[in-house]
């Protein structure tokens, strides 16, 4: 292996910018960005040079003994194939677009040396999730992902809706990761490694050896997954992390972040037996159905594409379930690309806007915002399905993979999700950017500086093409077997292998852009609630799980939160501390009655000690 | 009759005995202190004694330590009690108790 360093680098540079700007450069805006900038895109040249020294389709390791504790060997080791590859290019990549972007989009905030600052963290804590060689490292990245993402969506503090948004995502996404700690050890226990490699070894070996625990030991991993991508139950945290700055949704909640889930699930397939996949296919659908229904009926350009990205992670989860890893990260990697895209072009548009976030104040965006607007519409494109953008070919290799399974009422959800996906994503298309301006902010909006539109149209190129340049192939030569490598025509011909999804994929997209179109077109205000009555409702309210879980699960947690309380003020205080106390202090006072003060007591005691002394020393 | 150890030993402890009575039931500070003197002579008498009837000079020897370091006592014991007169304008042992809470 060439370079073998240069991985390391790549994980570094980021926290080395991240420290220098928070000790150094926080006064200076123009140096600590371009700090953070030049950081993430020298760690994507690096990534370049060492790929094309090495070739795409290698598998090493190289490590550091870090800790040995009795037979638990943790190395600080970097994990380098294919699939860490092409996550170091999407981290890198879009993350770099998004960090020049932000450039533009952050230019009048006071505190943005602090936010290049928390962005650089997080891209380290991303890559040390993307590259760790074993569960330990990839934990600590975890759980350092989960404090750079509290400091962004939390990073307007002074609003209380961006503290209280940070503090939920954090903890909900501690629920996750309590779980995930508990995999991790069960499988340390079980297995004796936590090294990626010798437990795959091991599994390969004998795949029975988690016996029993299989079941629960994989699900308790997943849970990990469950709070980073956001899966039903834990999914509530991430629309409401959109009280962040754009460009953090757009690297934390559509690019990387939530990718790390489905990312730790492919990395650790060989773990789950059939029953924990089935149960996580099943959780993955029905975040994807449910996702996509609250999405219809949200008025904030942001939330939409949040409920957006929670659809598509449920496509992700779903098909890693239905053993499907290639698919999953296929459209991982796409969807970074066009969610991204739609993300900082819904920026653009919010910039534009001068912060007005509700769709319905928008209007006739298209000629104002002409860049965004194209941007945009090739992202909406993509992200429907419309061929030959680059989510028409993964989410058909996601359908394919659903048929393939002969899981009939996944592929059917997962057709449906397609549909109200196409259908939501072009209500916000029609309504922020044709008909009339809703608003007086939309006559007199403007189009965003080039350092922020060339962002959008890097990524828009690769939305358009991301379908058929290697992507898929790269991450099948290591995680299918039987996979074979496709020429550039096959690949853009792929979907015709599969004519039944395609052309119902197809279909259905056509179908929602239709129905947007008609329902949408020149309306100023939303038609559906009329049509679907309490349903719509629902949907608005995303189905009151937060107020199911403040009524269940937070009441829960006061009611145990007020048991300790009590046993704290009263048992452990009051009776435990209260008793030692209340004695010593007795003793003392009666003991202080023996102090009389009298000088002549003193005296007569101490001569009284001393004949007893003598007595026993003498006498006895 | 024969005048031997004992003797002296028994005079020694009836003047220790005596001193010792007189610093716990006495009120005033000087007659305590000049009860101390006493149980130090007491001590003395003690080691003159030994030094005597044992033909060895060891217990003179302390026996003069005693003597000048009592001297120096004196001196300042007294001061104490004269500058405790002056403070408290009273030099009776049951009105020294502000030590006590």
């Amino acid at each position: 292996m060439k370079y073998e360093n240069l991985p390391w680098l790549i994980l570094l540079l980021p926290l080395i910018s991240a420290a220098v700007i928070t000790l150094f450069t926080l006064r200076s805006k123009m140096i600590s960005s371009l700090i953070s900038i030049g950081a993430v895109v020298a760690g994507f040249v690096m990534t370049v040079i060492f790929v094309n020294a090495n070739g795409i389709h290698f598998s090493g390791e190289t490590a550091v003994s870090w800790l040995t504790i009795g037979n638990l060997q943790v190395d600080l080791g970097l994990k380098l194939d294919a699939l860490s590859m092409m996550m170091l290019f999407v981290v890198t990549g879009v993350g770099g677009l998004i960090h020049i972007y932000s450039y533009g989009y952050m230019h009048e905030d006071e505190s943005m040396a602090r936010f290049f600052a928390c962005l650089s963290l997080f891209t380290f804590s991303m890559l040390g999730i993307v590259l760790a060689n074993n569960f330990l490292l990839m934990f600590i990245a975890w759980e350092l992902v989960g404090v750079s993402s509290y400091l962004l969506i939390g990073f307007w503090f002074e609003k209380p809706s961006a503290g209280d948004a940070a503090k939920k995502a954090f903890i909900t996404n501690r629920l996750g990761d309590f779980g995930f700690l508990f995999g991790i050890l069960m499988v340390w226990g079980l297995l004796g490694s936590l090294n990626f490699s010798v437990l795959q070894a091991a599994m390969v070996a004998n795949p029975l050896l988690l016996g029993a625990s299989a079941t629960v030991g994989g699900l308790l991993i997943f849970c990990g997954a469950m709070g980073k991508s956001a899966q039903f139950p834990l999914h509530v945290w991430l629309p409401d992390a959109m009280e962040g700055p754009t460009p953090v949704s757009a690297l934390i909640h559509a690019a990387t972040m939530v990718a790390a889930g489905v990312y730790m699930l492919c990395r650790t397939l060989f773990l789950f037996n059939h029953d924990a996949l089935q149960f996580i296919s099943y959780i993955g659908g029905f975040t994807a159905l449910l996702a996509a229904l609250m999405a219809v009926q949200q008025n904030d350009i942001k939330r939409i594409i949040a409920y957006s990205t929670l659809s598509q992670l449920g496509y992700m989860v779903m098909v890693v379930g239905l053993n499907g890893p290639t698919p999953a990260m296929f459209h991982l990697t796409t969807h970074a690309f066009f969610k991204a895209l739609l993300f900082l072009s819904a920026g653009s548009v919010i910039l534009g806007m001068h912060h007005e976030q509700d769709i319905w104040h928008m209007g006739g965006l298209s000629k104002k915002m002409p860049i965004t607007f194209w941007t945009f519409t090739i992202g909406a494109l993509a992200l429907s399905g419309i061929p030959p953008f680059a989510g028409f070919y993964s989410k058909d290799s996601i359908l394919a993979q659903c048929l393939d399974q002969k899981n009939y009422l996944l592929f059917s959800v997962a057709v449906f999700v397609a549909g109200l996906t196409a259908f939501y994503t072009f209500r916000l298309f029609f309504v922020v950017f044709l008909g009339k301006e809703k608003s007086d902010h939309a006559k007199h909006a403007h189009e965003s500086p080039l350092v922020m539109t060339a962002p959008l149209i890097i990524l828009a190129i690769f939305a358009t093409i991301g379908g058929f340049i290697g992507i898929a192939n790269n991450y099948g030569s290591q995680l299918t077997p039987d996979h074979e490598t496709l020429s550039f025509g096959q690949q853009l011909l792929e979907p015709l292998k599969t004519p039944i999804p395609m052309c119902i994929g197809i279909l259905v997209a056509v179908a929602g852009i239709f129905l947007a179109f008609v329902l949408y077109k020149n309306a100023d205000k939303d038609p559906l609630p009329a049509k679907l009555g309490a349903l719509a409702t629902w949907m608005r309210d995303k189905f009151y799980f937060d107020e199911l879980y403040e009524a269940t699960v937070i009441r829960l947690h006061d009611f145990i939160a007020a048991v300790c309380g009590f046993i704290d003020r009263w048992i452990l205080e009051g009776a435990i501390i209260g008793f030692i106390r209340g004695g010593t202090n007795l003793t003392g006072r009666s003991l202080r009655l023996l102090q009389t003060g009298n000088l002549q007591t003193y005296a007569f005691l101490f001569m009284f000690g001393v004949a007893v002394l003598l007595y026993f020393v003498l006498v006895k | 009759m024969h005048v031997g150890l004992h003797h002296y030993l028994l005079v020694s402890i009836m003047l220790f005995c005596l001193g010792l009575l007189g610093v716990i039931l006495r009120r005033n500070l000087l007659v305590i202190y000049m009860s101390l003197e006493l149980m130090l002579n007491a001590a003395n008498l003690a080691l003159v004694s030994f030094s005597r009837f044992n033909n060895k000079l060891d217990g003179q020897v302390l026996v003069f330590f005693i003597i000048t370091v009592a001297a120096a006592e004196v001196a300042v014991g007294l001061a104490l009690i004269v500058a405790l007169y002056r403070k408290r304008q009273s030099a009776h042992v049951e009105d020294l108790t502000s030590m006590k809470l």
